[in-house]
């Protein structure tokens, strides 16, 4: 990679990855582009480090104000035992790991964790491999190939109620289009938002595709560093296309491979508005992630559950920081590399 | 007689690439021909491919129930886009040139930030605003939506202004410029790409945002597109032309933008930051 692609690359993941609001993951390939520290920094003046500070502290309390206590309130929720009352006036009754306890043995706490699992690791695996092709067969230039990749971008900048909503639309049971086209090659109508056995398909369809065109991006400006000279060395070496994408692609693009499988990892646990917007979490449950369940426990329903809420996003928190302190090693090892 | 085959191959591929194009656009063409679409057709079988007996109904709803929606969400989209720029091109500024002791983990703090699912911080900021009476306040949800640009707008400006040569600081420092001086007037107008690219980035995600607005404004008087849409979608008698309409012009801004964002974007990389 020469200096430039890096902001490339990040900036326009960083799009969506962001989408947190992305599973598409937004924006958040902002990361890849974290300046790069020098290790004999020296003695530095403290006037210089005095004014260093002064331009970093908005953001410094920006992060107390509107990241830690957020987060030290959410922690705080989980410990005690809230009610409607209480949340409101104060004087709610520590408990200690309580609510974790009663999460933990609460019968929605499996099915929510296979659903976890199960809809992060397919649309991962989806994304990836649709995003891989895309960008193999982006990289063979071709007329028009520059305005067709950036139309790939659209949905991934979409609104996430627009996409969710359109999917809702074309996957209706009795009038949505993939049943019209399902029945025109004589496939029997499927209910794919309200039977439990199809939902939680349905919201990892509409997620793989948002989640597409980021993995097409990244791979997409991974594969523009490689050396054209290999592949022609490995096509006078009578080397197969086939060949070539194993023995040369996929070898020198695997940290650029893992770094996108991690960051979709990272944005794809905590996706919550496509299945919120389609499915609830329902029916009876079928399509709740983490997500949709510690919101369910504190906002869906008419008496809310806060602390119990709190304690499954805090789980939710606990396995995105795993994924995410993996993935800052991968960079940095790739930056020093 | 391989500059002969080459053109046949590329029109073949290019095919291909308008088949696959249409293929993943397709949702896209389908919201916007239900959206012209008239109600009595909408649950017909077959259904029109093609907007046929076209209305413009759903648009004239968008027009008579949205355009408050609308409104809002522009001004939270600015206001984020302000909030962000304030607090994060400072802090790139600090993090790339002047590099105080503690800015390592500062940047660490902010790649964390970034991995705290959403549902998190929303619940988080519920708790708090329910005390401070700021539920259903417009200022409150720009905070909110902010938390979302912050920590990648201070990762990008701090990655752009490293590209900054150091005589052109060196030189404004000789001319007796103070470190406010030379941020106002030498960095940020170098700066503007990463500006106008942050900018686009925090007004797209706020503009988007369901998540915070549906926890923290759901009662507010004030309410965004995304609300507006959410609202249309849980009526019981669900007019789906004019909810595919109104996604239709929520989308309008992504569309722009897209344009824009890819112009500016493909600038930053190419201009290397000062040339201008």
């Amino acid at each position: 990679m020469n200096s430039t692609t890096p902001l490339n690359s990040a900036a326009q993941p960083g799009a969506r990855a962001a989408r947190d609001t992305k599973g598409v993951p937004g924006a958040r390939g902002a990361v890849l582009t974290a300046p790069r520290r020098g290790p004999a920094s020296g003695p530095r003046l403290t006037s210089a480090n005095w004014a260093g500070w002064a331009f970093l502290a908005p953001v410094a309390v920006y992060l107390v104000a509107f990241y830690a206590y957020p987060m030290y309130r959410n922690i705080e929720l989980s410990l005690h035992h809230y009610t409607v009352r209480s949340f409101v006036h104060g004087g709610a009754p520590f408990t200690g790991l309580d609510n974790y306890r009663s999460v933990l043995s609460d019968p929605a706490f499996g099915p929510a964790l296979i659903h976890t699992l199960v809809f992060t690791g397919v649309s991962i695996l989806f994304q990836f491999w649709i995003g891989m092709g895309l960008a193999v067969f982006f990289t063979r230039h071709f007329r028009l190939s520059a305005t067709l990749r950036a139309l790939f971008l659209v949905p991934w900048l979409l609104p996430l109620i627009v996409s969710a909503s359109t999917w809702s639309w074309m996957l209706n049971s009795d009038s949505g289009v993939v049943n019209y086209a399902l029945h025109s090659v004589g496939i029997a109508p499927i209910d794919w938002l309200t039977s439990p056995k199809w939902s939680l398909a349905s919201v990892i369809i509409a997620n793989v595709w948002i989640g597409i065109p980021f993995n097409l991006v990244m791979l997409y400006s991974g594969m523009q560093a490689i050396s054209p000279e290999l592949y022609e060395a490995a096509e006078l070496d009578g080397a197969s296309a086939w060949q070539r994408f194993w023995k040369v692609t996929f070898p020198l693009l695997r940290p650029v491979a893992a770094i996108t499988l991690l960051l979709g990892l990272v944005y794809t646990l905590k996706v919550f508005d496509i299945i919120w917007i389609m499915t609830k979490g329902g029916p009876a449950g079928s399509s709740a992630t983490f997500a949709t369940w510690s919101y369910q426990l504190g906002f869906g329903n008419l008496l809310p559950e806060f602390g119990p809420g709190a304690a499954v996003g805090n789980l939710l928190v606990v396995m995105a920081l795993a994924f995410g302190l993996v993935y800052i090693r991968a960079q940095r090892k790739q930056r020093e590399a | 007689m391989r500059t002969l085959r080459r053109p046949r191959t590329t029109w073949w591929k290019t095919g291909v690439g308008l088949v696959l194009t249409a293929l993943m656009l397709f949702p896209v063409y389908w919201m916007v021909n239900e959206s012209l679409t008239r109600d009595q057709d909408m649950r017909k079988t077959p259904p029109n491919w093609f907007p046929v007996h076209g209305t413009l109904d759903g648009y004239r709803a968008v027009l008579h129930q949205q355009l408050p929606y609308l409104g809002t969400s522009l001004f939270i989209g600015l206001g984020t886009v302000v909030l962000t720029v304030a607090v994060a091109a400072p802090a790139g500024y600090s993090l790339a040139k002047l590099r105080p002791r503690g800015g390592g983990l500062l940047s660490f703090a902010l790649l964390i930030a970034q991995m705290i699912p959403g549902i998190i911080m929303a619940m988080g900021f519920y708790a708090i605003y329910l005390n401070l009476g700021l539920l259903g306040s417009v200022p409150g949800l720009i905070v909110a939506d902010s938390t979302i640009a912050v920590p990648f707008g201070t990762l990008v400006f701090a990655a752009f202004m490293s590209g900054i040569p150091g005589e052109l600081l060196q030189a404004a420092k000789t001319d007796g410029a103070g470190q406010l001086r030379t941020f106002w007037s030498i960095v940020m107008p170098v700066s503007r790409n990463a500006v106008v690219t942050v900018s686009l980035f925090a007004f797209l995600w706020a503009w988007s945002d369901f998540m915070f607005a549906n926890t923290l404004d759901s009662e507010g008087g004030a309410q965004p597109i995304t609300l507006g849409i959410y609202h249309y979608i849980g009526n019981n008698n669900q007019q789906w032309n004019a909810i595919m309409a109104t996604a239709v012009v929520a989308s309008v801004p992504a569309t722009v933008l897209l344009v824009v964002a890819q112009r500016y974007v493909a600038a930053g990389v190419t201009a290397g930051a000062v040339k201008d």
